[in-house]
């Protein structure tokens, strides 16, 4: 079987694959990061999304051996040092979540959209999360959060 | 005063561990030698089972079990039931056919369970699952509601017309007379289009029997524990209730579909048993999930509402057929009839009502409860046919609902279809989400639009719903099977923190942070000191669960009573220590005083000193913990208003939403947060249904809407932000808090607004859901019929 290295939340990974093993399953099943859920089999809901090299992908549909050499992100490592991320804290403010399900993969999103576009319009929000779907909360308050850590990160920078 | 109290907008508790990838939901469980289950479904809508060979699937390597319908009749289970008994118009029982945990001699859907493949790996259970040979012998299936009663097919030979049951509620008589007397009688013909619930984290269970104790667990996605430890154990039969856990640890939303006991998890659990005791898991797939959740809504209704000349309702005569699908899902028999026609009476005193509902078995995925349950399609049909008055009798549409609205001095209002609604104030919810539209402004925007070549209208939908369910005397005289009150316990440890105990169940309702609230304010305890456990039968009370927006209003004040025992007690601790009577001992901010002294005992002390009873009354039983159970005297009754605004390009079809206010009477509000978030993805769910939303069978029973490519789900540029208000709110009168529950008010309030506002816009109404196409289409047509005359 085949050997993947690759660095995971900042730490070093390595093991034997299938050609076939999807990275999601590397993440869950391998290294027990069961943040990075699996909502759907045809690459649409968006709940497995991790950061590849800093830009979201759709761990689903993603080789495990395709993210040789790579740095993957995912939910478990947004917060550094027990400080959450300011998209996660955003979330948190304004009730970006209720189930949690889609929850990782609408972070992950909204933090790739925030490093591409840092002052993103209602508009641009919603078209961008089109990929992500949540049941639960009728994405107001989603679209709210990213907004808001929009703005903070913003100021961040500008600090 | 507490902070975090009654009424703050405290973001949650629970997030911390969801933002952070620590939730931890079934499928994150692995327990040691575990094995995996794949099911085998059936590709026919009706077929008879002719052989099954399971030789080459326990050829494949890693397979080691096999089972089928025959091995669940060798081991002498039972079979899956729907829990409440409704009688036909002449008596007669409902027709229940047999559901069985795997099928045998027959299967009736596409997606029925045949066989269940466990193997080491999943992998090996694919392959398993693969090579498993089936013969069948191809039936003529109905898959159509309109047609099932008349088709040369019997779902269930218990039912051979395919009529589970033909059902009757109201007064015939005086809406005959009514209608022989009324001015004008307007008709409405609907469709409420069947939908897939599609809570994004899939059905999975693993099932657990331990050989040295002979007991069994099973983790499950489940909205109530309790419930399925108890079908499981007196239907299915599986293990003795005592001997059986359920455990439902994070659950990634419900909406209905994680209430029903379903043929996978009592599978499961029996696998483990065959297996020598390894826990057997098993995940769904996202396309096993559209065939095999249950899904919701699907009526065919004509009704028809007799008017005087001022536009004052007369009348209401409602015939509706329901599809059940193939089997009877766990409540489906209560849905489309004491949920719905109960609630046909809407906001107005119409005086006489009268409904009939003929469920039907079809070859089709089983139907049952989806959030609101019943309730939108009641709501859908009353405001649908409402604005058709207004329209045809040339009335505001605003003002026909103002005439026919029920008082607020009318409360308690007994209605002609059985419930009796404690309080309400319709009008002022009415006038208040009309401000927000901007209702008068209207015409001017309608201009505007016009002169860019867009058709905009508008569209009010006000909703009812009875929630809190359920006093169950009431729903035990109408055919249930359970009671549905719920249950709590409240306990101090030795430190002064509090754990509530909860019958219910949270998979995305905030109950951690809404409970805890709840309980910092009856004890004066700090928020943070509250921690809410729930979701397993071994460690809480007994609990009904969580469905039809209870969990606040029924499980809530079983909490609140928990307390309430509490208090009375920490009175009789307090005044020993405090060496006063009990009359004298006031209970205020957390601390037991005497009367106009500062002599006084915080909660926590008292606590303690039960706990460590060293000084302590003589008679008092030492410990500080309370439970309740709380049967409530009545439904509680959200109510509200929506308006939506939306624009049609008549040249696509397309329909934005431009504007959506809702105003909510929810009564008291406990989190405006957490609130205002339900009623946004209940709003989002009623668009869906109203504009995207459909599950689609073709005439062999195929279900064409299987994925997230075919079945269109809300996306974020589909819907607008949502301007949302609480009413100034009439609290409920069934519960000592005044809440009412708010988590199915959008899905059930919402359809209606969208569609009114796009017959507004087109002059046609469109059937849900109103997609570009069709809409093209009703547009279209008109123009052509308009140029040949
Ligand atoms: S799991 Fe749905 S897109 Fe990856
Ligand atoms: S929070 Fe439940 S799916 Fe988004």
């Amino acid at each position: 079987m085949p050997q993947v290295r690759m660095v995971v939340n900042g730490r070093e990974v390595a093991g034997e694959v299938e050609g076939r093993t999807l990275l999601v399953e590397f993440l869950r099943e391998r290294l027990g990061l069961t943040g990075t859920h699996v909502g759907c089999d045809t690459s649409q809901c968006g709940c497995c999304l991790v950061l590849v090299d800093g830009v979201s992908v759709k761990s689903c549909t993603t080789l495990a051996l395709q993210c040789e050499g790579a740095n993957v992100t995912t939910i478990e490592g947004l917060a550094s040092d027990g400080e959450l991320h300011p998209v996660q804290r955003a979330f948190h403010e304004h009730h970006g979540l209720q189930c949690g399900f889609c929850t990782p993969g609408m972070v992950i999103s909204a933090v790739d959209l925030l490093s591409r576009n840092p002052d993103p319009t209602e508009a641009e929000v919603r078209s961008w999360l089109e990929g992500n779907f949540c049941r639960c909360t009728g994405y107001h308050n989603i679209v709210k959060a990213v907004l808001a850590a929009a703005a903070e990160l913003r100021q961040q920078k500008a600090a | 005063m507490v902070a975090k109290g009654i009424g703050a907008a405290v973001p949650r508790k629970e997030d911390r561990r969801f933002l952070t990838g620590r939730g931890r939901y079934t499928d994150d469980i692995h327990l040691p030698g575990e094995v995996h289950a794949v099911f085998v479904r059936s590709p026919h809508a009706h077929a008879r089972i002719l052989r099954i060979d399971k030789g080459p699937a326990l050829a494949v390597p890693g397979v080691l079990a096999v089972l089928t319908g025959e091995d669940v009749a060798a081991d002498g289970l039972g079979h899956l039931v729907c829990g409440w008994l409704v009688k036909s118009k002449d008596g007669s029982p409902m027709r229940m056919g047999k559901h069985p945990l795997l099928a045998q001699g027959k299967v009736r859907y596409v997606g029925d369970r045949v066989a269940c493949v466990v193997a080491e790996t999943l992998a090996a259970a694919r392959d398993g699952a693969e090579a498993l040979v089936v013969e069948y012998e191809e039936l003529p299936a109905v898959t159509s509601l309109a047609e099932a009663e008349k088709a040369p097919v019997a779902v269930h030979e218990e039912a051979p017309d395919n009529v589970v049951y033909d059902w009757e509620l109201g007064d015939r008589a005086a809406v005959e007379e009514a209608f022989a007397k009324a001015h004008r009688v307007v008709a409405v013909d609907l469709v409420n289009n069947r939908l897939v619930p599609n809570a994004m984290e899939p059905r999975a269970a693993i099932g657990v029997w331990d050989p040295g104790t002979d007991g069994y667990t099973l983790y499950l996605t489940s909205q109530n524990p309790h419930v399925h430890r108890l079908v499981i154990s007196a239907f299915v039969g599986i293990a003795p209730e005592h001997k059986l856990r359920v455990v439902a640890p994070d659950v990634g939303g419900g909406f209905g579909s994680k209430i029903f006991v379903y043929g996978e998890e009592c599978v499961v659990l029996w696998a483990s048993r065959k297996v020598g005791g390894r826990p057997v898991r098993w995940r769904e797939e996202r396309s096993e999930a559209f065939l095999a959740d249950a899904h919701g809504r699907d009526h065919l209704t004509h009704a028809e509402l007799a008017l005087d000349a001022e536009g004052h309702f007369l009348a209401l005569r409602v015939s509706t057929r329901a599809n059940l699908g193939a089997y009877m899902s766990t409540f489906s028999s209560c849905i489309p009839t004491y949920l719905y026609a109960t609630l046909l009476a809407g906001q107005y005193r119409t005086p006489a009502i009268y409904a009939e509902v003929k469920a039907l078995y079809t070859n089709t995925t089983p139907v049952d409860a989806y959030r609101g349950a019943g309730r939108p399609e009641a709501s859908f049909l009353v405001e649908t046919l409402v604005e058709e008055a207004a329209r045809v009798l040339g009335i505001d549409r605003a003002e026909i609902r103002r005439r026919n609205f029920i008082p607020k001095d009318a409360f308690p209002y007994q209605t002609p279809v059985a419930l009796v609604y404690d309080t309400g104030d319709y009008a002022t919810s009415l006038e208040r989400a009309l401000a927000l539209a901007d209702y008068a402004g209207f015409p001017a925007r309608r201009a505007e639009a016009e002169r860019r070549g867009r058709l905009r209208g508008i569209g009010i939908s006000c909703y009812i719903e009875a929630c809190g369910i359920a006093p169950s005397a009431v729903v035990g005289s109408l055919g249930a099977g359970v009671g549905l009150w719920e249950s709590a316990e409240v306990r101090f440890t030795h430190t002064g923190k509090v754990q509530v105990l909860t019958g219910t169940h949270t998979h995305g309702q905030g109950h951690e942070t809404t409970f805890s609230q709840l309980v910092a304010e009856a004890l004066g305890v700090p928020f943070e000191d509250v921690e809410v456990i729930h979701g397993d039968t071994a460690g809480t009370p007994v609990g009904m669960g969580t469905y039809g927006s209870r969990s606040l209003a029924v499980g809530g004040e079983a909490i609140l009573r928990a307390c309430r025992k509490l208090i009375d007690k920490g009175r009789k601790i307090a005044a020993h220590l405090l060496e006063a009577s009990e009359a004298d001992i006031e209970f205020v901010d957390g601390a037991f005083r005497v009367k106009g002294t500062d002599r006084q005992k915080t909660i926590q002390e008292v606590a303690f000193t039960a706990l460590v009873p060293h000084r302590y009354p003589p008679d008092l039983e030492p410990g500080f913990e309370a439970s309740a159970y709380f049967d409530p005297p009545n439904f509680t009754f959200p109510a509200g208003t929506y308006v939506c605004e939306v624009e049609v390009d008549p040249d696509t079809g397309r329909v934005s939403i431009e504007k959506f206010v809702a105003v909510d009477d929810f009564g008291r509000v406990i989190n405006p947060l957490v609130v205002e978030g339900q009623v946004h993805g209940g709003l989002v769910q009623g668009i869906g249904q109203a504009l995207l939303e459909q599950a689609v069978y073709d005439p062999s029973g195929q279900l064409l809407t299987g994925s997230f490519m075919d079945y269109a789900m809300p996306r974020a540029d589909d819907v607008p932000a949502f301007v949302v208000e609480f009413a100034p709110g009439t609290a409920a009168a069934a519960n000592s808090m005044g809440v009412k529950g708010c988590g199915e008010a959008g899905a059930i309030g919402a359809p209606a607004a969208v569609i009114n506002a796009l017959t507004d816009a087109i002059g046609v109404r469109v059937e849900m859901p109103a997609t570009p196409e069709k809409v093209w289409r009703a547009l279209h047509g008109r123009r052509l019929a308009q140029a040949a005359e």
